[in-house]
């Protein structure tokens, strides 16, 4: 019987080798290799949608022999918010987490760099949008993978005939199915003349002025749309400048059009103002319209999504995008960053796309032609121009360019939709100014 | 000999030391300090550990990587969002609590004076607003009041009165909040009002008329005194639960129109989890603590001394 011993020198050499080989080697697949990944997913409004996804990683989860388990966390009750703050506080829970408009910027410093997915991903797709950029982007670098679940735009969903018949505007020759838009005339002016005429006719545009995101990210698409910047990229407060006096008095002479409690309104409230009948537009993702195909079928086949009305800035849209992101507490890197590149890849966008009915956007501007969008109906075609294919408008955010430390406060407090309030009320416009030049320096706090 | 004398010392010993074990198990106070032990733990880790941690993020900046003592504080006494909270939070807490006193004191005596054959089938009935859950029957008040549903809009609509934005102007939204915070609360002090004046005895009653007491006098110089204590333990117990409301606000207004029915806890939550600067909100909530820790040594204080009298 032979005994073969091994020298300390080899040892310690053959242990080197092979740690080096761990560190180094990518992310290679075995029936044992996978391990377990834990993924943390916004829970999707629109039914079905979830199993879009889930069928994406599951495929993936396959391929690669990772045991993967999905919790489907709700944003209701801020459910996914507080999640986020929990684990980011614990530095334990899901390997890969859902992580809303701001997420990415809040928890920069806990999340695994994804400049190398990101830059492969670019390379083969092109480029995303400025807006996932802003956000996803901290400090030049890629601080997660931006979503497909759950992005989206929330631009004008409009009644055709309503529109037709009270303020004389034709939404479907502006924005035919199928054609780049002939929208050159539709100006926040023209916006402005449809909002009266149709509030005239009992009709009135369902626009919140709360503090929940729908009302903020119309009010920041107007602010926008003038060049309106409450506070500079250098974080100077810029809040009584001549454009935003501009975008100000804009917003509360349209505000007067608006329902006499949309200071109160809600995520919920538009929605159902438009499903009621009521409205003849608010600014939403296609969720309204989903539910009005199930529960008031002939008001969704008069139900169009179009562009914004342009105004001395440009034509802007509030885009909100959603992202992925890793946890660098994650005990799985190489694998989530393998399943995000597979989700998003243009096949699995696409299938998410469709599961969500056309309610997700992705963030690659080269993926807003899937098939979903120009077939669905009825009426066939209304998401035709939703995830703005022709490229006519700028996708923005409210509050951008500002520091996100100060935007997301700018953002969650509603500081714009505040200012709307106040002189809707009366309040003069200077006042309203001071008061929020006020408001900003609070905001400034490290 | 001396062996065995040893050794019933020592079984002697063992006597006395399991006896003194077994008294100490046979006190009341061990048993009762046994009984509330994981009550206790319950508590250490479900409200001091959290309250301490609290207290911990209060002293941190906004990111919360170093220690800034009483900063936060001192930012937010600057701020003037931040006094206006504080106003409508006693604005929202004493007017709640007086409108759910006085009702709750009418709606006892109601039922008191109900035969007590049926009276079984109120009391269950006028406890119902307060045992549903608050953000079940808060969501129910929302559609009542929403702008496009709203129940009583419609109904104001067919008798010819303009349509109300009941959470849209700050007045209203204000009277609402308030409004479904006695309607759910307003039961707690009737059951409470009911049980203190069953236990009145009859022979006071019989007394003060004998003595020729009209109605007001036997209310102010019997009822009212033999139920004091009650009425100032519900209103303790009631401000306090009022004061750290949330769910009514946050499913009914979130705080709008401009931040102005936000109480403590709402705005602490808009600031610390929606906001994302948890160590502010961790100051707002703690607030509260002192102003609610003096008017409970009041009251007790007050109560202790009766109790003394008496």
């Amino acid at each position: 019987m032979s005994k073969k011993t091994i020298s300390r020198r080899r040892f310690v050499a053959t242990g080197a080798a092979a740690a080096a080989g761990v560190v180094a080697a990518p992310y290679v697949s075995t029936a044992q290799s996978g391990g377990t990944l834990k993924l943390g997913l916004w829970d999707h409004w629109v039914p079905g949608a979830n199993k879009g996804a889930e069928d994406v990683i599951r495929a993936w989860a396959d391929k690669e022999k990772v045991n993967v388990e999905i919790d489907f966390i709700t944003s209701q009750g801020n459910k996914l918010l507080l999640t986020i703050a929990a684990e980011a506080q614990a530095r334990s829970g899901h390997d890969v987490i859902s992580l809303p408009t701001w997420q990415p910027a809040r928890n920069a410093n806990q999340l695994e760099p994804m400049d190398d997915v990101m830059g492969d991903l670019i390379k083969q797709y092109g480029p995303v949008n400025a807006t996932v950029e802003y956000l996803g982007k901290i400090n030049g670098k890629w601080t997660s993978v931006p979503s497909t679940v759950g992005s989206q735009m929330k631009g004008p969903e409009s009644r055709i005939d309503l529109m037709k018949q009270h303020a004389g505007i034709d939404i479907l020759a502006m924005y035919p199915a199928g054609a780049p838009p002939k929208a050159d005339g539709w100006t926040l002016d023209v916006f402005l003349k449809a909002a009266q005429d149709c509030n005239k006719a009992g009709h009135a545009f369902g626009i919140g002025l709360g503090t929940t995101s729908d009302s903020v990210d119309t009010a920041g698409a107007f602010f926008n749309a003038f060049g309106a910047v409450l506070v500079d990229q250098k974080e100077n407060i810029t809040v009584k400048s001549e454009k935003v006096r501009q975008a100000l008095d804009y917003c509360v002479r349209l505000a007067k059009e608006y329902p006499a409690d949309s200071p109160s309104w809600d995520d919920a409230s538009n929605n159902r103002w438009l499903v009621s009948g009521r409205g003849a537009m608010i600014f939403n993702p296609p969720s309204a319209w989903a539910v009005a195909v199930r529960d008031a079928p002939q008001i969704a086949e008069q139900i169009w999504h179009h562009g914004m009305p342009s105004g001395p800035n440009g034509r802007h849209a509030p885009f909100l995008p959603f992202f992925w992101g890793i946890w660098n507490f994650s005990k799985n890197k190489s694998a989530a960053k393998s399943l995000l590149r597979h989700m998003s890849l243009r096949e699995s966008a696409e299938k998410m796309v469709e599961a969500s009915k056309g309610y997700d956007i992705p963030a690659f501007t080269s993926f807003t032609n899937f098939k979903t969008w120009a077939e669905i109906g009825p009426p066939k075609g209304t998401l035709y121009h939703y995830p703005n294919p022709h490229n006519h408008q700028i996708l923005s955010i409210a509050a951008a360019p500002s520091p996100h430390r100060i935007a997301e406060q700018i953002y969650t407090q509603g500081l714009m939709t505040k200012m709307i309030v106040r002189g809707l009320r009366g309040d003069k416009v200077e006042s309203v100014l001071s008061w929020a030049e006020s408001e900003l320096e609070g905001f400034m706090r490290t | 000999m001396v062996d065995a004398t040893m050794k019933s010392d020592a079984a002697v010993a063992r006597g006395r030391q399991s006896s003194s074990l077994q008294r100490t198990f046979q006190r009341k106070s061990t048993i009762a300090f046994l009984m509330t032990l994981p009550l206790i733990l319950l508590i250490a880790v479900l409200v001091i550990y959290p309250a301490f941690y609290a207290v911990h993020l209060a002293t941190l900046n906004k990111t919360m990587e170093r220690y800034v003592g009483f900063s936060n504080f001192l930012f937010l006494f600057k701020r003037e969002t931040f006094w206006m909270v504080v106003w409508q939070s006693c604005i929202f807490a004493i007017t709640a609590v007086i409108f759910k006193a006085i009702i709750g004191f009418i709606v006892a005596h109601l039922v008191h004076n109900i035969p007590s054959k049926g009276q079984r089938k109120w009391r269950g009935m006028l406890l119902i607003p307060w045992v549903i859950p608050p953000a079940m029957s808060t969501l129910a008040w929302l559609w009542l009041f929403d702008p496009s549903y709203s129940a009583f809009n419609w109904i104001f609509e067919r008798v010819g009165i303009s349509p109300i934005p009941w959470l849209g102007d700050v007045y209203w939204a204000r009277f609402c909040v308030i409004l479904v915070n006695v309607w759910i609360g307003a039961p707690f002090f009737m059951i409470m009002y009911l049980a203190a004046l069953k236990s009145v005895p009859e022979q006071l009653y019989e007394a003060a008329k004998i003595d020729g007491a009209n109605w007001w006098q036997t209310m102010r110089f019997v009822t009212i005194p033999m139920m004091r204590n009650i009425i100032a333990i519900t209103a303790l117990f009631s401000t306090i639960v009022t004061f750290a409301n949330f769910d009514i606000v946050r499913v009914l207004t979130r705080g709008d129109p401009l931040d102005q029915t936000h109480v403590f806890a709402t705005w602490a939550f808009r600031v610390g989890i929606e906001g994302g600067d948890i160590p502010l909100g961790a100051s707002v909530s703690l607030f509260m603590v002192p102003i609610l820790t003096i008017g409970a040594i009041f009251i007790l204080r007050d109560i202790v001394k009766r109790g003394n009298e008496a």
